[in-house]
């Protein structure tokens, strides 16, 4: 547990973060790898200082480095690296579809966005409809 | 109780899920529930008269201590009567009203017994909790029923109306009954009566209350979603939207007004909604020329009537309320009957397009007259008695501020109804008939006696409670004693002497007449008059109003929040994930720690800080690769610094193993990656990233005191203590992995099972597209006759 530690989780983070804003798959792909890390870094702070390891009959266990953090961090580096292999094999499947691997925006979404205003026409011209209705029920 | 619950219920689904097979005759076997609930009433009809109200009880959230509680006492056996009497007209009218193919037919009649039982639960709930839901679940069937005819988008959009108005009045009311049941320390009614709970939390739940029974009743300005829901089939509009459903509304203001009546604003609200309603609905009933909307413009009149009646809280003026129910039940029921029948034999309600009709509807007709003229409370009819009674009620016995107000208000939209009522027999005789028009009716056949039958009882009963109203006598009073345990109601009468209530009857009626031979000229007035009123929003257009801007909001929601682009989806993410919790942590910081370790571990955070930058500046991917390759041996280092020798192994083989698969894939992809335009600009995302990078420093800082603040043995000694003697391991780190936390093993195995199978199956080498080219992004866009998406969006 010290500053310096702290430091470079955190640094691994804001660069892991950086990357994953970016639009190509290879890049977020490495910001992953990163925050991993960085997160990594974390799980063992969060066992105190370090110490020998945590091996009966090698040396007492109160000089032992905590060997809980430890298990979670083996967990986390097999799942990370799971993740990057299934990512990478996205980005290949990306580059042999349209020969890139950039994340687009997704045009369905932006479609949607679009309609707001077609729709509210739409909406507009039906709601008329029934005001004139209304109005023919009020006289 | 419960089993008469049960029955409908499983009636009703019976017959849904019988479907096509029962045609009309579902009518016949929905018919079994009204009539085992009015024999059920019947039976314990005199012990709940004498004042000894049947109770059931069933615990079902004892946690919360929510019970369903029932009661029957007089006032709920009242409203038993009215549901499964007219429910049980209704079942056979429809066998004359519907065709036995009707498509839904089936499910129209399976969803009226639903309804029919939810609304027993609404009277029967003696548990504000338990009538909350069968309110809802009534709102619910009205809902199904008005929109059976689901190929009708007007059908479709009156039974929105309906269930957005009910349904939100609902949210408020549970509101409401939720401060009064916690102020008052119980949600039993016949509790809360005894002792009703007071105070500024009750004030504002009272008004809630009212503000759901207002929605549910019809009342203005809620009021628009009843005339809608007339695009229901005759037999729904008779049973919910005239005789029962909208009637919830006033029976839950008449079982509060005995507690709340004179707490807070309650009498106010209820005065000034009522009245207004009562005349709104009668001036816009005098304008239909639709038989069934000038009924329903009426209903909504006659329930703005029975709120003054029964939720000023005085029992004389409330006895007369529960007589208009019962009278209002028959002949409006009675009324929409004849629309029915009127409009299966013609074609047509329109009054414009009646011209009369033939010798053999003169039945119809009888019961048409009879039922408008107890309407517009002419004697010896029903609907005479409850309005002299009202009265009576409002004469002898408004002695509260703004009684005479209230009681001029139910005078003149008393001649409205009047005239109202005496517009829809003319129309019924032909009198509007439009020379025009072609003749539909002359020549309509007359109806069957299946179908005639039901509203000629209706009439009959019409007739003898208006000349023997004492045969009701029993009923009235003890549902009176019900509301109000110190009262003593007095008994009906079709003639109580010549007195003011009198003379304000035969004011009514000549008024009425007067309006009646003067009609041209009214119609002339009120035309006038509603382009005067025209700029003043209905309640209608309010309701369009309050869906535009739903919309209009949901849009802009949507647009904002689900823009398409991923780095802004992560990025509010994460910022969110790190930067809230941290402002929380930021104050737990406390002495900073040691700032290093061993110095072996300045090296190590040299490299992989230096390597991390590196990462994410190279525009060439497998140098980016490596460099985060580097970081993870650097971590590697790390571990073994940090006494970790099993981490720094799989580190090891596993950054290896990613490095490879990193260099498989990277050399298909280009060499390194041409700038786009990303959807944060950069000094945006270096932002995030900083904001990211100060969030996760102070919640490592902060973390770590937090540790060093606790005294117990860690779960990590426990471990270390009992690696050896029950994991039989050494290697402290390893028996965690596969004893203590075994399973946790085993998900993560099948977590990397599943990557691999989804990586192999993506990379496994699929059919190449035959242009060798797939469109993208800006292709889709520009093919399209969409406009060009605006500059920055793209």
């Amino acid at each position: 547990m010290s500053v310096l530690l702290a430091f470079a989780a955190a640094f691994l983070f804001a660069t892991g973060t950086w990357m994953l804003l970016q639009r190509r798959l290879s890049r977020i792909l490495i910001g992953v790898g990163l925050v991993g890390h960085g997160s990594n870094i974390l799980l063992l702070m969060s066992g105190g200082d370090g110490g020998v390891s945590p091996i009966i009959d090698t040396a007492d266990p109160s000089e032992f480095a905590d060997p809980l953090p430890q298990a979670l961090v083996l967990t986390s580096i097999v799942i990370t690296f799971g993740v990057t292999a299934f990512l990478l094999a996205l980005g290949f499947r990306s580059w042999r579809i349209t020969h890139d691997d950039v994340v687009e925006d997704d045009v369905e979404d932006r479609f949607i966005a679009r309609r707001h205003e077609t729709d509210q026409a739409i909406a507009e011209e039906e709601l008329a409809e029934r005001d004139q209705a209304v109005e023919e029920g009020r006289r | 109780m419960f089993f008469l619950l049960l029955l409908h219920l499983v009636i009703g689904i019976a017959i849904v899920a019988a479907g096509k097979m029962l045609g009309r005759r579902a009518f016949l076997v929905a018919a079994i529930a009204p009539l085992v609930t009015l024999l059920w009433a019947a039976a314990k009809a005199p012990g709940v008269l004498d004042g000894d109200p049947v109770t059931e009880s069933f615990a079902w959230i004892p946690q919360l201590g929510i019970d369903i509680d029932m009661r029957l006492d007089a006032f709920a056996l009242l409203m038993v009567a009215v549901i499964s009497g007219i429910g049980l007209l209704i079942c056979i009218y429809s066998m004359g009203y519907f065709s036995h193919d009707k498509p839904g037919l089936a499910r129209l009649a399976g969803v009226l017994v639903l309804f029919a039982g939810a609304m027993l639960g609404v009277v029967l709930s003696d548990q504000l909790i338990a009538l909350f839901i069968f309110w809802e679940l009534t709102s619910v069937t009205s809902y199904l029923l008005i929109g059976n005819d689901d190929t009708n988008p007007r059908a479709r959009a009156a039974s929105m109306q309906a269930i957005f108005i009910t349904g939100a009045g609902g949210l408020v009311l549970l509101a409401g009954l939720i401060i009064i049941g916690q102020a008052g320390g119980t949600y039993r009614m016949s509790e809360l009566l005894a002792d009703p709970p007071t105070g500024g939390a009750v004030n504002a739940g009272i008004v809630l209350v009212l503000i759901g029974a207002f929605t549910k009743s019809a009342q203005a300005p809620f009021s628009s979603w009843l005339p809608a829901a007339m695009v229901a089939p005759t037999p729904v509009s008779a049973y919910l939207h005239s005789a029962t459903m909208v009637k919830a509304g006033v029976y839950l203001v008449a079982r509060l007004a005995p507690m709340f009546a004179m707490t807070g604003s309650w009498r106010l609200v209820v005065m000034v909604i009522g009245a207004s309603t009562m005349s709104i609905g009668g001036l816009r009933a005098l304008r239909q020329t639709d038989l069934k909307l000038l009924l329903a413009y009426g209903t909504v009149s006659q329930l703005g009537f029975m709120m003054l009646l029964l939720g000023v809280g005085e029992y004389h003026i409330a006895e007369a309320g529960l007589v208009l129910i019962l009278a209002h039940a028959a002949f409006k029921a009675a009324l929409f009957m004849v629309v029915g029948i009127i409009d299966h034999e013609t074609g047509t309600r329109d009054i414009t397009e009646l011209h009369g009709f033939g010798p053999s509807w003169r039945l119809v007709q009888v019961v048409a007259v009879v039922s408008a003229a107890s309407m517009a409370g002419i004697p010896p009819l029903f609907g005479f008695v409850a309005k002299e009674k009202a009265l009576d009620g409002y004469l002898e016995h408004g002695d509260f501020a703004g009684a005479t107000a209230v009681l001029v208000v139910i005078v003149l939209a008393s001649i409205l109804t009047f005239a109202y009522s005496a517009r829809f027999v003319l129309g019924v005789f032909g009198a509007f008939g439009d020379v025009d028009r072609p003749v539909v009716s002359r020549t309509a056949h007359a109806p069957g006696a299946v179908f005639v039958g039901p509203s000629v009882v209706l009439a009959v009963a019409t007739i003898v409670f208006g000349i023997v109203p004492g045969l009701l006598d029993d009923l009235v009073e003890g549902a009176t004693t019900a509301l109000y345990p110190a009262s003593e109601p007095k008994a009906l009468h079709l003639f109580a002497g010549f007195n003011t209530a009198l003379l304000l009857s035969v004011v009514i009626i000549v008024c009425g007449v007067l309006l009646t031979v003067l009609r041209t000229r009214v119609t002339g007035v009120q035309r006038r008059a509603s382009e005067v009123i025209r700029p003043i929003p209905s309640g209608e257009q309010g309701y369009l109003g309050v869906l535009r801007g739903i919309s209009a909001v949901a849009n802009r929601v949507t647009a904002t929040v689900q823009n398409g682009s991923l780095p802004i989806y992560i990025a509010i993410i994460i910022l969110t994930v790190t930067l809230v919790p941290a402002a929380a942590f930021a104050t737990e910081i406390g002495p900073l720690p040691q700032w290093v370790e061993e110095p072996a571990h300045v090296v190590l955070v040299a490299v992989m800080v230096a390597a991390a930058l590196g990462a994410s500046i190279v525009r060439h991917r497998i140098a980016a690769a490596l460099m985060l390759g580097a970081v993870g041996y650097a971590m590697a280092g790390l571990y073994v610094a940090r006494g970790a020798p099993d981490l720094a192994l799989t580190q090891f083989s596993i950054e290896t193993l990613s490095t490879v698969l990193f260099v498989l894939v990277l050399r298909f992809l280009p060499r390194s990656w041409r700038h786009r335009a990303p959807s944060i600009a950069a000094p945006m995302r270096i932002a995030v990233a900083a904001a990211v990078g100060v969030g996760i420093f102070i919640f490592a800082l902060s973390a770590g005191n937090a540790r060093s603040s606790v005294d117990e043995p860690s779960m990590s000694e426990v471990m270390v203590e009992q690696s050896l003697p029950k994991g039989k391991g050494h290697n402290v780190v390893n028996v965690i992995l596969v004893d203590f936390r075994g399973w946790d093993t085993m998900g993560e195995i099948t977590v990397l099972l599943v990557a691999a199978i989804g990586a192999v199956s993506l990379a496994r080498p699929g059919r190449r597209r035959s242009d060798d080219h797939a469109p993208v992004f800006e292709e889709i866009l520009d093919a399209g006759d969409e406009p060009a998406l605006p500059e920055p969006l793209r």
